[in-house]
């Protein structure tokens, strides 16, 4: 039997009727269609599935939809304006904070909630806060790397830049 | 990779809980933070029918300080015990191992009733809540009684709860004074949980010496003990080096230590002795630190 859920996703109220087993991370992709949002190994460890959840990240696939009930819930679509890049998305850009880029949302939204909260973190920190979020790819050294440079232009005032497309 | 289907309830309250759990006696389970249950529906490891969402029951959540200690609703997620002010005061060991608990969003999700009342061999608070002679409050349909801590674990995946009952509050106890804590955890590196976790209580005498210990211990075996061989050897000695090393050798003492794909058993022998001693020296050396009487030279 199908329930409703009401969730607003980046700003945006949004309704549907799911199985109240769906998963906030298939609500996001199969039921919005926002693909976004990264499955990697569906049981809590890998991270790729964060989102925030009233500006607090969770991973997306250890979270119901219907728990998400009269929530907001941002995820890497939401960071900025389309066609625009957040300072943490640049930053990681600008830093190579990624390669194949199947962590990148979930790493982006979770750095997002740590400057939420400490502004200016040392790498100690940010990799205290990173812990529920896998790389294979990267070895994590810019990913940090890219983190401290968000967290430089947060606290210069940086608002999103345009994509650079070539 | 979604859970088997079931049915939904959004509990308002715990006595709304409470009369579903009675409804469904058989095929009903309480959900939380998810992050335990939802991973064993994902593998059919569970497959409950009905399913009580508890997590909007504001008047589990919370931490509160009164004339009888600290009361930590069940609700209370690992991230809201890492940061609570009141518990950083008067509970500080309860917020150091909530920091060692999974990691970040695992944290903003799970509560301290959903670890305590799953009782994983290698969850971590179960360590700590033995060590401090914590009360856990349950309510049922005959209404609300308290179980000691070390009376609530009692084997694999098994408490003492009953089918109808919630657990709405963890209570613990001021500390006395010159008293120190500290949790020791080897982290299985894949998963985040205890291979072995060693949480320490010490309250050091006026001259110094040890007048109580109390080690609590998690993941060595199916479920968390007190390392009472280790307490008994401590008391009244000084606590140096040497005598809390030796003393730390009973620490598996009476434990039918786990042997699986984590650890055998004597790796997790020498784990749990090792970590017991790195336990009670550092609560001793807080206990000391706070305190700045003697038995503080003899611990450096
Ligand atoms: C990636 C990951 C890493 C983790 N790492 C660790 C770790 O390092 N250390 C550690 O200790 N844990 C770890 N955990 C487990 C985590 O701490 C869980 O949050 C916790 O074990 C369960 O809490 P919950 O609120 O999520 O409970 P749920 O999953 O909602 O519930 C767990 C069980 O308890 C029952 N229950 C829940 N609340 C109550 C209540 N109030 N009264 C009665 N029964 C109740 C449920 O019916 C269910 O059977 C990890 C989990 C994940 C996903
Ligand atoms: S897909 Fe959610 S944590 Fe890996
Ligand atoms: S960039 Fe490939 S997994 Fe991180």
């Amino acid at each position: 039997m199908k329930v409703p859920v009401n969730v607003t996703v980046n700003g945006t109220p949004r309704a549907a009727e799911v199985e109240p087993r769906t998963l906030l991370v298939y609500f996001l992709r199969d039921t919005l269609g926002m693909t976004g949002t990264h499955i990697g190994c569906q049981t809590g460890q890998c991270g790729a599935c964060t989102v925030l959840l009233d500006g607090e990240a969770v991973k997306s696939c250890m979270v119901l939809a219907v728990q998400a009930e009269g929530r907001e819930v941002t995820s890497i679509e939401g960071l900025a304006p389309a066609g625009t890049l957040h300072p943490v998305q640049q930053a990681f850009w600008e830093e190579h904070g990624l390669q194949c880029g199947y962590c990148t949302p979930g790493m982006v939204l979770a750095a997002h909630a740590l400057l939420q909260e400490n502004p200016d973190p040392d790498e100690a920190a940010v990799r205290h806060a990173l812990e529920g979020n896998l790389c294979r790819c990267t070895g994590y050294q810019n990913v940090v790397a890219s983190v401290r440079t968000a967290a430089a232009k947060l606290a210069s005032g940086a608002e999103p830049e345009p994509v650079i497309t070539r | 990779m979604n859970p088997a289907p079931f049915e939904y309830h959004r509990a308002g309250s715990v006595q709304e809980a409470i009369g579903l759990l009675q409804q469904f006696p058989e095929d009903a389970k309480l959900l939380a933070g998810g992050h335990s249950l939802l991973p064993v529906m994902k593998l059919r490891l569970a497959e409950p029918v009905h399913l009580i969402d508890i997590s909007g029951v504001g008047d589990l959540r919370g931490v509160q300080e009164g004339s009888d200690g600290v009361r930590i609703g069940a609700l209370t997620t690992h991230r809201e015990i890492e940061r609570d002010e009141t518990l950083r005061q008067r509970c500080p060991l309860l917020p150091e191992i909530a920091s060692r608990v999974g990691d970040r969003q695992t944290r903003a999700r799970g509560t301290i009733g959903g670890a305590l009342a799953h009782a994983d061999p290698a969850a971590d608070y179960p360590a700590g809540v033995v060590a401090l002679d914590a009360e856990l409050i349950v309510q049922g349909p005959g209404g609300e009684r308290t179980i000691a801590a070390t009376e609530f674990f009692l084997g694999f995946l098994t408490t003492a709860l009953a089918p109808d009952e919630v657990l709405t509050a963890v209570r613990v106890a001021a500390l006395p004074a010159r008293t120190g804590v500290n949790y020791q955890k080897l982290a299985n590196q894949a998963s985040g949980y205890a291979v072995v976790g060693v949480a320490a209580v010490v309250t050091l005498a006026a001259d110094g010496s040890c007048e109580s210990a109390r080690i609590g211990v998690t993941g060595a075996g199916a479920s968390a003990v007190r390392a009472t061989a280790v307490e008994e050897a401590l008391r009244n000695r000084s606590l140096d080096e040497a005598t809390v090393a030796a003393a730390c050798e009973a620490a598996d003492e009476g434990i039918d230590l786990l042997d699986d794909l984590h650890a055998s058993a004597d790796y997790r022998r020498r784990v749990v002795r090792g970590l017991a001693r790195r336990a009670v020296l550092a609560a001793a050396v807080r206990a000391a630190e706070a305190w700045g009487g003697p038995g503080r030279a003899g611990l450096r």
